[in-house]
């Protein structure tokens, strides 16, 4: 498979990154050689094999129910959460206008 | 006699530890030699994104306290080190070496920094790399290249020190740092261990809690050390393990005793010798340092056995789908919002903010494998791409799996050539991903592995071998390491010019 300038253009829309025509132009060759070098991987027999969902088998727990376990992610650290965002405004992440 | 700054500054973890403890030298005063290090080599060598001598000093001080008051010391006691740009620390900037973190200014700290600050070490600064860890030579970061101390006999080239973790390899082999922290994702501890005649090990995935460090591909990213021998390895690695219920993929196990189990006898071991890692073409030096390894672990006791990894050809490109998907889905947090960089231009809506605001933070290659990971995630292509690159994953870790019915631990290249120029490589990204071919397969099949310098090539410059092992079997990866070491004798180290 292979991709075009369109495909290139839908993608970075997908990735939410904003390209210029040229960006495209130039993704659009080493995008096809990369998939045409990963290809590949459609001769090897896979038939019967399961994908890898964990490489090491480890099992899933479960945190105890408790409000505050944590202290680092239990509450009462707003200034904190805040203390990093681009418009941190009366203890909210401010963004612009979503809806018109 | 009280040594000089640049005695101390010779010394790795275990000396340091060791004359800390027995009142030789104060940590302060390795701290102090080692910061001046620091300072003398960032501007040639850019290892550095971050210094912070402050901190080294702060925390040898706490040392030379509990030493003074009779308090046991940690298994890093009076040790500064570098601590790769990857691992929030608190107070400090961690950028991932990317301008969309440029500013970022975590209020928590890493588990894996946590545990190092405990067992006594120190922070002499956060170390460049490739930008997100995405890269084999360091060249994508956004705050410059890292030079390798390293360079070609009778010539000042500027060569690559490896990457991702390129300033934590630069750093160590110029005796700036006697030890670093790296992250290992697709070979970024190993090959640029290699590419600077240093050591590095990446355990078994899940023995470093992923907390606390930017994630990159989170089925693949693990931490591990670098320093510059087996041993300092086995002591850092034991101080960076362990089990950490924040990390959903931590493993729930005790942390052995590496150090002091290490043994370099390996009669009644088995090392396996992959056929398909002899490819055509093979660097002649590569070969022959591989060929010596061999002869090496015969000599310490081991039995050579020929082996099977039928799938090998296929890790390369099932990596390259598998990493860029996990990270196109990692990074989509950089939105803007929350924390990091934020391009709102004039009269932009919330998705036009998004886009301009990762255009103008992302860098070319965090782009570009943002884009592929998104491609073969997307409707339609999904199964061909994502799903066939997870089932070949399954056959290369049951290849290992085979493999380790008969043999103990797999002896190989860590990387196919010698540390290449900066510049060479970055005009063709798929050469660039070629140089992670040996590294790759252990990554996928989360396995132990670790590389050590072996000899030089013909330029005068550093060769690895790589070591990998059963999962959770650090100590056998260790052990053979040490009997490659012992055997190897290898003392070069660049010549300072910086």
């Amino acid at each position: 498979m292979s991709v075009d300038t369109a495909t290139v253009a839908r993608i970075a829309a997908l990735a939410r990154i904003k390209v210029t025509d040229e960006e495209i132009a130039a993704m659009v060759p080493e995008l096809n050689g990369i998939l045409a070098w990963v290809e590949q991987l459609g001769e090897v027999n896979v038939e019967g094999i399961a994908p890898m969902t964990a490489v090491i088998p480890n099992q899933q727990r479960l945190r105890d129910d408790v409000i505050g376990a944590d202290p680092l992610t239990g509450g009462d650290v707003r200034e904190k959460v805040l203390s990093n965002a681009p418009a941190g405004e009366h203890g909210f992440f401010g963004v612009p206008k979503v809806i018109e | 006699m009280p040594k000089t700054a640049s005695e101390l500054t010779d010394l790795g973890v275990a000396a340091i530890r060791e004359g800390v403890a027995k009142g030789e030298f104060t940590a302060v005063e390795v701290a102090g030699a080692f910061n001046a290090a620091v300072a003398a080599a960032q501007p040639a060598l850019n290892a550095f994104i971050t210094l912070t001598p402050e901190k080294a000093l702060e925390a040898a001080a706490a040392v030379d306290a509990d030493r003074a008051a009779g308090k046991p010391l940690g298994k890093m006691a009076g040790v500064p080190i570098g601590m790769k740009d990857l691992f929030a620390t608190t107070g400090t900037k961690t950028t991932a070496a990317s301008n969309i973190l440029g500013n970022f200014v975590p209020p928590y700290e890493s588990t894996v920094s946590q545990k190092l600050w405990d067992a006594g070490a120190g922070m002499l600064g956060k170390l460049n790399l490739d930008q997100f860890a995405m890269g084999s030579s360091n060249e994508t970061s956004a705050f410059g290249n890292v030079i390798s101390p390293w360079r070609r006999e009778g010539s000042e080239a500027q060569l690559a020190p490896g990457g991702s973790s390129g300033g934590s390899s630069a750093a160590v082999s110029a005796r700036i740092a006697p030890a670093a922290t790296g992250t290992d994702t697709g070979g970024s501890i190993r090959q640029p261990a290699a590419f600077t005649g240093i050591s590095g090990i990446k355990p078994t995935y899940g023995r470093c809690s992923r907390w606390g460090i930017v994630a990159f591909a989170s089925s693949l990213d693990q931490a591990g050390p670098m320093a510059r021998d087996v041993r300092d390895c086995a002591i850092m690695l034991e101080a960076m393990a362990g089990f950490d219920p924040k990390d959903s993929t931590s493993l729930d196990k005790p942390v052995p005793d590496w150090e002091a189990n290490l043994n370099a006898d390996l009669r009644g071991k088995k090392v396996g010798i992959p056929r398909e890692y002899r490819m055509d073409g093979m660097d002649a030096d590569v070969a022959r340092v591989w060929d010596e390894g061999i002869a090496w672990l015969k000599d310490a006791g081991a039995e050579i056995v020929d082996i099977n990894l039928a799938h090998t050809k296929y890790a390369l490109p099932a990596y390259y789908i598998i990493a860029p998907a996990e990270a196109s889905s990692n990074l989509a947090r950089y939105d803007g919002v929350r924390y990091g960089l934020r391009d709102l231009p004039q009269g932009a809506g919330l998705q036009d903010m998004y886009a301009a605001t990762r255009a103008a933070g992302f860098g070319p290659e965090v782009k570009r494998r943002i884009m592929i990971g998104t491609y073969v995630l997307s409707a339609g292509f999904y199964d061909a791409y994502y799903t066939q690159a997870q089932k070949v994953r399954t056959l290369i870790s049951r290849d290992f799996m085979d493999a380790f019915q008969t043999v103990d631990v797999i002896l190989a290249p860590t990387a196919p050539t010698a540390a290449f120029g900066l510049g060479e490589m970055v005009s063709d990204p798929l050469a660039m991903y070629l140089n992670d071919v040996f590294a790759v397969p252990a990554s996928l099949a989360g396995l132990p592995a670790m590389s050590v310098p072996a000899g030089l090539d013909r330029q005068g410059l550093p060769l690895g071998l790589q070591l990998i092992g059963r999962p959770f079997d650090e100590q056998g990866v260790l052990d053979a390491g040490l009997a490659i070491e012992a055997r190897a004798g290898f003392t070069a180290r660049p010549a300072k010019w910086w």
